[in-house]
């Protein structure tokens, strides 16, 4: 088992005549990923990539059975996309684009409270479940398979601890990359539940980072609803307050809230672990297991 | 993107917005014009973005050419929180009863807008905020629907704000939502909204701040925007199109990826050392731009040692090392240490070509970061 994607998942790809949208999708089915279509206004009857192209969505879900997407897709058609995944009533949606507008996204996040679809991302490397299927931009070479769940909001970052634990020979049931802009799918909260119901993971590793308050809530949700244990990591613990280190939600606000320091609190506070470098994550995940 | 005030007036008031007559002006001779064309007494105000102008004398009050020219004097040129004041504003002083704060936000826990309004404007509304959290009402808006009239009433009532005002503050209420939504604000403010002595609202200030990855259909405001810098190395930034900030270490960190880099930086604090800069190259950089990195970090005099940590997805290790080695070869002297960990796609290309008479080799994070804080130690002894 694992969540939100295994080697059964078959994946549309939304913009796959692009550049990135066709190397992507060569890389995921290099992989083992099922991708069964490919979706782009006006380009239906071509093929790339070995698989046919659609000019909609729900045309690629009628004739292939996709139940997933992952979406290369320009920011300035990006929401559509995302709108256009949701009506076509996918399991997941899996949003790479980075720099989506925020007012695009909170349309989208009003709609997302209608639909059963799974959004994960925007501005996100994507979803692995290792040695079955990856959506997204993810290096696949670096993971492995096993039972540590992994959900963070920056891609790189989850390189990095993957890499640690997968030299460890701690192995991920799957790792989820949701992304580090202000409106976002898939919450921290929302995979969390997901590893907590999930019978192969046994630890979850949850990778955060200043600004916003989602770590806060996601402490509250681990102190009141999670059995499996789960190890931390807060990325910006020296970022001043007032400025914006890359990612556009990762801001600490003037009046002190969103600091890394309240979001390691609020983790200790829940029995979270919080390592101070990726190597004692990996220790602490072990520790747990 | 942050708009200066007089920009921001200009976007109300095309609105329909109540604003002040106002005129920008460069040189004492403009401010008097100005102010003899509007009519004193006026307000002059520097037209720099930063909070906090009239406590720190960017705000002066002219009843005359004598104090019109006083002020012009005072204010333009001056070092305002590191940012040189070049224009300033000529606005028509109003006369006031009472300051109230209107703003429109995006509230990301709820992933909605927010419309508020207080009582208490014409100070620090985050302190107001922070201190006495219920003088601020608020209305949250369905983005699909827009701010309907009787929210921006609600918000108004429950704001304690007098009836004989309120259709004025809920049409100020409702056309600031409007432009937020239209411009693609990610804040738009009105601090103060002034009552005068006759019962009209009049919007005192303004502040817009745009979304910067909506102006690609925001053609007007994109066209409005206008660099300003603190020192040499933001506008370095600026012109390579990083995303920068400095800091006040000597070990200068360049990575890529938000979250990693500011690992970095963690990392760095962890053992010891202090951060020069935050420095994200981004996804996919080239060699190019690794090498205007480098040319970033060595910029600054405070750099001491310097870090690369890559960890390759969209981004190959063979081309970040050509890009190092292009910039280190160019020079008659590295004039700090290097310290290399490059990991994921392509590092193992990137490793054989990297030039190691240039630079210092590290295979884990952990173990490049405390090379890197050594380096910078050893030059401080």
């Amino acid at each position: 088992m694992s969540v939100l994607v295994d080697e059964d998942t078959r994946v549309v790809v939304q913009g796959i005549t692009g550049g990135e949208g066709k190397f992507h999708a060569e890389q995921m089915m290099e992989y083992g990923t099922n991708v069964v279509a490919g979706a782009v206004p006006n380009r239906g009857g071509q093929e790339v990539a070995g698989v046919p192209v659609y000019d909609t969505v729900s045309r690629a879900v009628e004739e292939e059975d996709a139940d997933a997407s992952v979406i290369f897709v320009p920011p300035a058609f990006a929401a559509d996309a995302i709108f256009e995944a949701l009506d076509s009533e996918l399991d997941l949606a899996v949003a790479i684009t980075e720099g989506v507008p925020t007012q695009d996204m909170s349309k989208v996040y009003k709609r997302l409270s209608e639909v059963d679809t799974h959004l994960v991302g925007p501005n996100c490397p994507g979803v692995i479940t290792p040695g079955e299927a990856k959506l997204g931009i993810l290096p696949g070479n670096i993971f492995s398979a096993g039972n540590v769940g992994l959900v963070s909001r920056s891609g790189t970052l989850t390189y990095q601890v993957v890499d640690n634990l997968t030299n460890r020979g701690l192995g991920q049931s799957t790792a989820i990359g949701i992304g580090g802009d202000p409106i976002i799918g898939t919450s921290f909260i929302d995979a969390l539940e997901l590893f907590e119901d999930d019978p192969e993971t046994d630890a979850v590793v949850m990778c955060g980072e200043i600004g916003g308050e989602d770590e806060e809530q996601a402490a509250e949700y681990i102190a009141q609803h999670m059995d499996t244990p789960v190890a931390g990591f807060i990325a910006g613990r020296t970022a001043p307050p007032g400025k914006r280190m890359g990612h556009a939600g990762a801001i600490v606000s003037g009046s002190g809230t969103g600091t890394a320091e309240s979001k390691i609190q609020a983790l200790n506070d829940a029995g979270v672990r919080v390592g101070d470098t990726p190597e004692e994550v990996a220790n602490d995940v072990e520790e747990l297991l | 993107m942050k708009l200066h005030e007089y920009q921001a007036k200009s976007v109300f008031a095309d609105a329909g917005m109540p604003t002040p007559a106002s005129e920008l002006a460069e040189s004492a001779d403009e401010v008097v014009s100005a102010a003899e064309s509007i009519g004193y007494p006026v307000a002059v105000k520097a037209q720099v973005q930063v909070g906090g102008r009239g406590k720190a004398g960017g705000i002066l009050l002219a009843d005359d050419e004598e104090e019109a020219r006083e002020a012009a004097d005072s204010i333009l040129g001056m070092d305002l929180k590191g940012y040189t004041v070049e224009r300033v504003l000529v606005e028509e002083a109003v006369d006031f009863t009472d300051e109230l704060y209107v703003g429109v936000t995006m509230d990301r826990g709820a992933g909605r807008p927010v419309a508020m309004v207080s009582r208490k404007g014409g100070v620090n509304i985050e302190e107001v905020a922070e201190e006495d959290p219920d003088a601020i009402a608020r209305e949250h808006v369905d983005p699909a629907f827009g701010l309907h009239p009787y929210q921006a009433r609600r918000a108004i009532y429950d704001a304690g704000i007098d009836r004989e005002i309120a259709s004025d503050v809920s049409s100020v209420l409702t056309t600031l939502y409007d432009l937020w939504d239209e411009k693609d604000a990610s804040d738009a403010e009105i601090n103060p909204l002034m009552v005068t002595d006759d019962g009209e609202v009049i919007a005192a200030d303004a502040v817009m701040n745009i979304d910067e990855d909506a102006l690609f259909r925001q053609p007007d405001l994109a066209e409005m925007e206008e660099e300003s810098y603190t020192d040499d190395l933001e506008r370095k930034a600026g012109e390579y199109g990083f995303d920068y900030v400095r800091l006040e270490g000597n070990v200068g960190i360049i990575g890529n990826g938000a979250g990693l880099v500011m690992t970095t930086l963690d990392l760095v604090d962890h053992y010891g050392g202090e951060p020069a800069n935050f420095l994200d190259v981004g996804g996919g950089a080239k060699a190019e731009r690794i090498t205007n990195a480098l040319d970033m970090v060595f910029s600054d005099e405070n750099v001491e040692s310097v870090v690369f940590n890559i960890f390759g997805g969209i981004t190959r290790g063979d081309e970040v090392a050509k890009g190092i080695n292009d910039a280190l070869s160019e020079l008659d002297e590295i004039p700090k240490p290097v310290v290399v960990r490059l990991a994921g796609t392509n590092a193992e290309e990137g490793m054989e070509i990297l030039n190691a008479d240039l630079v210092q080799v590290e295979e884990t994070l952990e173990e490049a970061v405390q090379r890197a804080v050594e380096n910078a130690q050893e030059v401080q002894q």
